[in-house]
Order: C-alpha cells, then sequence, then structure tokens
C-alpha cells in the first residue's frame, strides 16, 4: 500500500484503527517527493531542506492526527523560510506562525518543512514566475500546472502532497486546481484568516485547501476557517461544520449558468466537458437554467487596475532594510545613498512580472490618474458584485468552467502578459465579489489534459459548494484518475 | 491614453524600481498594451455607482488599548540584512 497515494481522509481511517502511525505517512511521502520532484519541481528549496515533515506529538483524538500538509511559500511558517519565490525574500525565516499554520497545529496537522512553488508573490498564473523556475504539470511534463498557487497543485496532483494549502487573488487556487486535476476552494473572503498570509492584493487574498476530493477540502476548511482578531478583515461569522454538506443530494438546487462564460475564447473540448458536467448535475435533480452577469467582459480589466493598485502598496515593505535581499553596492548614483539602496534592492530583487505589476499599480494610482484608473474600477466592481446580487437572489450557485483552456505549454504565454492574464478570467470575478467558489475535476482534453468546472455561491455558502461538488464527485470518475510519474 | 517612456521612468522612480534601460523599452510596451486594454472600462458610465473598497459590510474594528504580547527585538531584527545592536542599519541618511 503506497500511503501517499491516499486521500486525508483515508488515511484518518488507517490512522485511527492503528493499522498505520503518522510517521508512515510522512516516510511515504518524503520516498515520494524523492523520487518524483526532481520531474515536477512542486517544492522549493529542496536542495536545503531535508524533507522531513515536521513531526509534532500528534494526540489521537485531534482531527488531522499528524497527517502533513504542503504549505505555499507565501503563508509565514514560524523560522521555516517563507520567500513567496522570490529574491527579494531570500533567507526570510518568519518570526511567528500565520493563523492558519497555528490552527493546523492545534489540530494536528505535521507541516511539511518543504514549501511549495508559486508565481513570485502570486504574480501570475503559470507558475513560470518563481526566482526558482517553473513548476511542471504532473499530467504533461512540458505544461504549466497553472498558478500562481501551481506548486501545491502539481504537489495534490502529483501524490507529492497529501493536502496542501494556497491562496487565490485573482484564481490562484481554483485555475491551477483545474490544470492539475485536483480541487481547489477559495473561501468567502474574510471565511479564513489572512494574518500571516504575505499579503497581494488585501481586498482580494483569501487562503484555501488545495486537496484530492471534496471530503479533504471540507476537512481543511474545518480547520481553517473562523474570525481572527489578528485580520480586522476575517469575519464574526460561525463555522459550521462542513462536512455535514457531504452527501447530501441536489435535488431541487437552482443552478445558474451565466452565458457570457460561454463566448469565444473558451476552449472547445473545456467546452464539452463542461456542458457533459451540467447534464450530469441535471440527471442528478438540479435546475439549470440560464442567466446573465452582464459586466464579466470588465473583471479582467478592473482587477488588473484593484489587484496592481494594492500590490503596489503592499510591496512597499520589500526596500532592503528589514528582511531579505539587500543590494549592497548602489549603482544609480544621482540620488541619495538610501535611495539608491531602495530602487537597487527592488530593481534586482523583484522579477519582471512583479516590476510590471507594482508601476502598474502606483501609475493607477498616482496624482492625475487616479479617477480615471483606480476610483473606476471600484465603481465597475460594484456593478460585477450587484450581477452576482441578483442572481443569487434566485439561485443556489451558478457553475461555470474554471479556466477557458486545458494546461498551456511552458513558455507558451509569459512573453505576453495581456493573454496570460486572460487565463483568470472566468475565477476573477469571485475575488472582485468576494463569493466562494470551488474548481472539481470534470473531464479530460484529448491530450489527457484535465478539466476543471467552478461552482460559485453567495458569500458564506461554502457548504453549498461542498453539497454540489460532492455530489458531482460522487457520480463521476474523474477525481480518481492520476497522472502516471 | 499613451504612456510614454518617460512616464514609465518617473512612475519606476517613484516605486523606488531601478530599471536598466533594456527593461524600461520592453516594459513600456507592455504597460501601454495593458493600459489599452483596461480603457475598454470607459465605455461605461459609472457617474452615479458607488466605488467598492470593502466587498462585505465591515466597519472600523477596535480593540481595548491593552498591552499584547509582542515580538522580541532579537526575532524582530533576526531577519536584517544588516544590523548593530537594536537597529536596523541603512545607508547614511544625512550627510
Amino acid at each position: 500500500m503506497e500511503l501517499y497515494k491516499l486521500t486525508g481522509h483515508e488515511l484518518l481511517k488507517k490512522l485511527s484503527s492503528k493499522e498505520i502511525t503518522s510517521e508512515d505517512i510522512s516516510l511515504a511521502l518524503k520516498k515520494r517527493i524523492k523520487e518524483t520532484d526532481p520531474r515536477v519541481k512542486a517544492y522549493v528549496r529542496t536542495d536545503k531542506s531535508g524533507t522531513e515533515a515536521k513531526r509534532i506529538e500528534a494526540r489521537d483524538n485531534s482531527a488531522l492526527k499528524g497527517i502533513p500538509v504542503s504549505i505555499k511559500d507565501n503563508i509565514c511558517t514560524d523560522g521555516l523560510n517563507t520567500e513567496c519565490s522570490s529574491r527579494i525574500l531570500t533567507g526570510f525565516k518568519p518570526p511567528y506562525d500565520a493563523t492558519v499554520i497555528k490552527k493546523l497545529k492545534v489540530s494536528g496537522a505535521s507541516i511539511l518543512d518543504l514549501k511549495t512553488n508559486m508565481d513570485e508573490f502570486a504574480f501570475g498564473s503559470s507558475t513560470e514566475n518563481s526566482f526558482f523556475g517553473p513548476t511542471r504539470n504532473p499530467w504533461n511534463l512540458e505544461c504549466v500546472p497553472g498558478g500562481s498557487s501551481g506548486g501545491s497543485a502539481a504537489a495534490v496532483a502529483s501524490d507529492e502532497a497529501i493536502m496542501a494549502l494556497g491562496s487565490d487573488t485573482g484564481g490562484s487556487i481554483r485555475q491551477p486546481a483545474s490544470f492539475c486535476g485536483v480541487v481547489g476552494l477559495k473561501p468567502t473572503y474574510g471565511r479564513v484568516s489572512r494574518y500571516g498570509l504575505i499579503a497581494f492584493a488585501s481586498s482580494l487574498d483569501q487562503i484555501g485547501p488545495i486537496t484530492k476530493d471534496t471530503e479533504d477540502s471540507a476537512l481543511l476548511m474545518n480547520i481553517i476557517s473562523g474570525h481572527d482578531p489578528f485580520d480586522s478583515t476575517s469575519a464574526c461569522v460561525d463555522v459550521p461544520d462542513y462536512t455535514k454538506s457531504l452527501g447530501m443530494d441536489i435535488k431541487g438546487l437552482k443552478i445558474a449558468i451565466p452565458k457570457e462564460y460561454f463566448v469565444e475564447g473558451l476552449d472547445p473540448q473545456v467546452k464539452s466537458s463542461i456542458e457533459e458536467a451540467i447534464n450530469e448535475l441535471k440527471k442528478l435533480g438540479a435546475e439549470i437554467k440560464e442567466v446573465s452577469l452582464p459586466h464579466s467582459e470588465y473583471a479582467v480589466p478592473v482587477y488588473y487596475i484593484i489587484a496592481t493598485a494594492e500590490a503596489s502598496s503592499n510591496l512597499a515593505r520589500f526596500d532592503g532594510v528589514q528582511y531579505g535581499f539587500r543590494a549592497e553596492d548602489s549603482r544609480s548614483k544621482d540620488e541619495s545613498k538610501l535611495i539608491s539602496m531602495y530602487k537597487d534592492t527592488r530593481g534586482q530583487g523583484f522579477g519582471q512580472e512583479a516590476k510590471r505589476r507594482i508601476i502598474l499599480g502606483t501609475f493607477v494610482l498616482s496624482h492625475g490618474y487616479y479617477d480615471a484608473y483606480y476610483l473606476r474600477a471600484l465603481k465597475v466592481r460594484t456593478l460585477i458584485k450587484e450581477d452576482f446580487d441578483a442572481v443569487f437572489k434566485e439561485f443556489d450557485c451558478i457553475v461555470t468552467p474554471t479556466a477557458p483552456t486545458a494546461a498551456f505549454k511552458i513558455g507558451e504565454k509569459i512573453e505576453d502578459p495581456l493573454r496570460m492574464y486572460l487565463s483568470d478570467i472566468y475565477t476573477i470575478s469571485a475575488n472582485l465579489s468576494g463569493i466562494p467558489a470551488i474548481s472539481v475535476p470534470c473531464g479530460f482534453t484529448k491530450n489527457d489534459l484535465p478539466v476543471g468546472l467552478q461552482i460559485l455561491a453567495k458569500p458564506f455558502g461554502e457548504e453549498t459548494l461542498f453539497r454540489v461538488a460532492h455530489t458531482y464527485e460522487q457520480n463521476t470518475p474523474w477525481h480518481k484518475r492520476r497522472p502516471t510519474l | 491614453m499613451a504612456i510614454t517612456k518617460e512616464t514609465v521612468e518617473y512612475v519606476a522612480h517613484l516605486a523606488r524600481i531601478q530599471l536598466e534601460e533594456h527593461e524600461l523599452e520592453k516594459l513600456s510596451a507592455q504597460l501601454k498594451s495593458i493600459l489599452d486594454f483596461i480603457d475598454q472600462l470607459k465605455k461605461l458610465e459609472v457617474s452615479n455607482i458607488k466605488p467598492t473598497s470593502h466587498i462585505l459590510p465591515i466597519n472600523n474594528v477596535l480593540r481595548e488599548d491593552t498591552r499584547g504580547e509582542s515580538l522580541a527585538v532579537e526575532k524582530t531584527l533576526m531577519n536584517a540584512p544588516r544590523k548593530e545592536g537594536n537597529f536596523f542599519v541603512v545607508p547614511k541618511v544625512i550627510e
């Protein structure tokens, strides 16, 4: 029995019956990572780390009983390097744990000693913008795993992780989950504490689970959700037991299909998988109806104003003073030595996409352009939110493709940022509206690349997501397929 | 609205990012095409729409003004590229 292949809930059963110990799992996973990660490259700094799951003495009654969880490189882990896959955070060891890490530890999780790869500061949709080099898609090593949580998604898909955490600002959990054939959930804004998540765009960021199936997703959500006094945007809303939503049927559930998501740009193979999935949901008893989200086409431009504006402000803290990389010998001599140090540190420490976004964000916030860009984007954000509010008055959830295509080739879009940005066209609206959304596997293309189905619900409607996703999953074979590595 | 190379250079300075000449060329062209794309927002009439900066109804969150736990100096400084005693070291500011 290869333990690394199992899901968290399957391992929990074996741990409960004392058939195995958590150490058995850690050893199996360690071996798997050693064998396959040189090809997949889901983890970073593998040369510097011992690949040990930091074992804590798991109590028998703890929720996770010592099961290892893999963590994206932008979530702070006390004393364990957290570098956002960026040169500018080289060597950074957080002096504290993010709230989600604290909660996982309290629940008996082992936090893996290795972090998962990502686009630098979560800027990207392919994990190619990592200072450590790209992660590869386990289904086809020539393809990207999606991004920015590409490392977490690839690790779960290749059985190099039992379960993982990622972060999602415009699709960074769902799009890689779709590309890698795993389950990825972006919770409602405020559902999960962002304390200790290195900020990209504070009004959009959420941490969420990337798992092999929906039951594991619900298990992790039970642990990481809830109000946190250290995050003033976290919501004081009770956390239900999400596993209770599993196994409920979807008879009579009202599902909306937005017509704007099925237009030009949607790959025909993805489209046919989604249509089959919608038929399946219908067979399972859901009522399906087409609706309109009229402002959908504006989501990407709104996002690239708001997200870059917030990023330009959040990333001002990386200045070579408190942590990370500092350029020591200033080359630009025309200003004070301090300003030269800042400029050289940031010029050398950030990669191309980070520079592009910081400069764009600074521009849209600058005097004379604020009203034309930033303020206008905030107003269109209102319109996008109102589109969703209107649909949720009548429907329980919305179903769409997660991404317009399956995984693309490494290098295919990296030189054309605008084309890359459009790969998040279906995921961005959920962040702008603060609503929860899940991606579940729903088929494969002719080339054996996974396709993802996205389900969206109203704020704090995660239970509906689990109900629909789990019912669909239990009646389809897709989540059981694994890549050959 | 067209973004010029001079504007990019100036904004990069505001953002405290030193760009090499080839980066400046490439970024100016890329930012121009991104801004052209973003300009489709101008099609919408938004004068009567309220801006959304917070997606959920959140009011000011206050707590009692009491002392809590904080990081020790040693931990605060442990990641500093340069430090001396209890201080971060930066290049000389006053000549």
